[in-house]
């Protein structure tokens, strides 16, 4: 094998690693910053070596070891700096004996040390963007190239993020612990809205050529996994995680063999991942189990269990639907709610009522740019026969699309409004 | 990427030791506390189950044991991976408990990408 074959190889190994990798390091050195340093110093030195002797029969102890010399090497450096030779070796001698047994390590239930380190790495104190990077390569162990490939930005704008990230947490001298009482929850939510970020970019792709990123759904949809595992008592915890599985289980489905979106009500059923569905619909029965019907993820997950139940388009119950979405809309006043809210309505109760709501919001600052108004009121003005209107809706709302796909989508219900009315 | 795990092994009598089956549990809990891991079973002897087989356009129920099988299906396990290096990495550190706590078990771990994007 050359080293270029074993690449892949060593990198797998160390994936399954890293997570253990940086908790262990990060308990040692009570510093995340420097523990995500050596643990990639772990898979340098491994790519180093490996080529020539093979990958080791057990590659996570071997990354560990080597992980904790790196450990020790800098924590008596960092000593000798401050005090004088002897002293730092009674001192270390003292410290190694105390010093939880890395090696074991291997085997702890490391759930509460993940905790810590993703609270960490979701410090609101960091910049959400920050945030987003700093999960993606503590979390998920992805490199700064895979991060930058999967947002489409230049290696070099996401170097910086982690770089400046990183500085903030380690210039802010935060605690490395997992918050507790009020700030609890306030905490959990940054996580939580860091998954859903991640996860959304993935499955909207806001832009570019394609409409999925799957790998970043699939990231997100793990670190959701994770949190409820490591965090069994949150119901939003539960929701997101319900919310994603019910989301992703659509994949196959949305787009046709070209690539190009095909809409939820339009989609081939058969092709909705029931494994997925059965996850997200035990998530969310959780979520309600632990008093969280009502939360923000919880809401939009039971809303997505309607599509995910109703076997066929007909079937789906919008009466329900829309009542989620008023109950949503009570819990956060959100113009992108109300839309999503009018278009329920419009299956429920006509596309009269629907417009209605959708008219109210034209006027919205925060909807200016977003293309879905046009095309759910170009949508409904078809409903209503009114073809003009909505061929115009459709157009304007094209030129807002940021995705290729998306545009051209549109373009193409603009085309045939403009067909109707024209034999109309 | 998702994987399919099949474990075979030669039919025997010998279940698996309580050392192996306890290093099986902690890396499967691991697994799903990991977010890789989806679903995955152990399966009972094959007294419990049937073949219904097609030969020369002739349809057939044959119960179990199959004294003719030679290796016999012991479990499955669903896997959400990145990709195949993952998906071997993974197969070879559940082999290499099979190796330590039970040096003379012999066995395959087979895995397979599902059809799909």
């Amino acid at each position: 094998m050359t080293a270029a074959d074993i690449h892949p190889t060593i990198l797998a190994a160390w994936r399954i690693e890293q997570p253990r990798l940086i908790t262990g390091l990060s308990r040692m050195l009570r510093d995340v910053p420097l523990a995500e340093e050596l643990t990639q110093d772990a898979l340098v030195a491994a790519l180093e070596h490996w080529p020539a002797t093979g990958i080791p029969e057990k590659p996570g102890a071997w990354l560990m070891a080597t992980a904790k010399r790196r450990a020790l090497d800098h924590l008596r450096r960092a000593r000798m700096l401050a005090r004088k030779h002897e002293m730092v070796a009674r001192e270390l001698e003292a410290e190694q004996q105390a010093m939880p047994d890395l090696d074991a390590a291997l085997d702890d239930d490391i759930g509460d040390e993940l905790l810590r380190l993703i609270f960490t790495a979701c410090h609101p104190l960091v910049s959400r963007e920050g945030r987003v990077a700093l999960a993606l390569r503590m979390i998920c162990g992805l490199t700064t190239e895979e991060i930058a490939r999967a947002f489409l930005v230049p290696d070099a704008t996401i170097a910086q993020r982690i770089v400046r990230a990183k500085r903030t947490l380690s210039e802010s001298g935060l605690a490395y612990e997992i918050p507790s009482g009020e700030e609890l929850s306030e905490r959990l939510a940054a996580v939580l809205e860091v998954v859903y970020l991640i996860f959304n970019e993935g499955y909207t792709a806001a832009r570019g050529e394609h409409w999925l990123r799957p790998q970043l759904c699939q990231e997100a949809l793990r670190m959701g996994r994770v949190l409820t595992s490591i965090a069994p008592s949150e119901p939003e915890a539960h929701g997101l995680h319900a919310l994603m599985e019910l989301n992703a289980s659509r994949t196959a489905a949305r787009t046709d063999a070209l690539g190009e979106p095909i809409l939820m009500l339009d989609q081939n059923r058969a092709l909705w991942d029931q494994l997925q569905i059965r996850r997200g619909m035990q998530a969310l029965a959780r979520a309600r189990g632990l008093g969280g019907a009502g939360g923000f993820y919880a809401l939009q997950a039971a809303i997505i269990a309607c599509h995910a139940q109703a076997r066929t388009a007909e079937e789906t119950d919008w009466l329900r639907i829309s009542a989620l979405y008023a109950e949503l809309a009570g819990l956060v006043r959100s113009p992108v709610i109300e839309l999503n809210r009018a278009v329920a309505v419009g299956m429920a109760e006509g596309p009269e009522a629907a417009l209605a709501i959708v008219d109210s919001l034209v006027g919205e600052p925060a909807l200016k740019t977003y293309h879905l108004l046009g095309s759910v009121r170009g949508d409904l003005l078809c409903k209503l026969g009114r073809y003009d209107e909505a061929c115009a809706a459709f157009e304007a709302a094209a030129k807002l699309a940021g995705n290729k796909r998306e545009h051209d989508l549109l373009q193409r219900r603009a085309a045939e409004a403009a067909k109707a009315a024209k034999s109309s | 990427m998702r994987f399919m795990y099949i474990v075979t092994s030669p039919r025997s009598d010998v279940g698996p030791t309580p050392l192996l089956l306890e290093a099986m549990h902690k890396l499967a809990d691991r697994e799903i506390k990991a977010g890789r891991m989806l679903d995955n079973g152990g399966l009972m002897p094959v007294q419990t189950g049937a073949q219904v087989r097609i030969r020369e356009g002739k349809l057939s129920v044959i119960d179990g044991p199959f004294v003719e099988a030679k290796e016999v299906v012991g479990g499955y396990a669903i896997f959400e991976l990145r990709d195949k290096e993952e998906a071997v990495a993974m197969a070879k550190e559940f082999m290499q408990l099979h190796l330590d706590h039970m040096p003379t078990w012999q066995g395959t771990c087979e895995l397979r990408a599902f059809a799909g994007p």
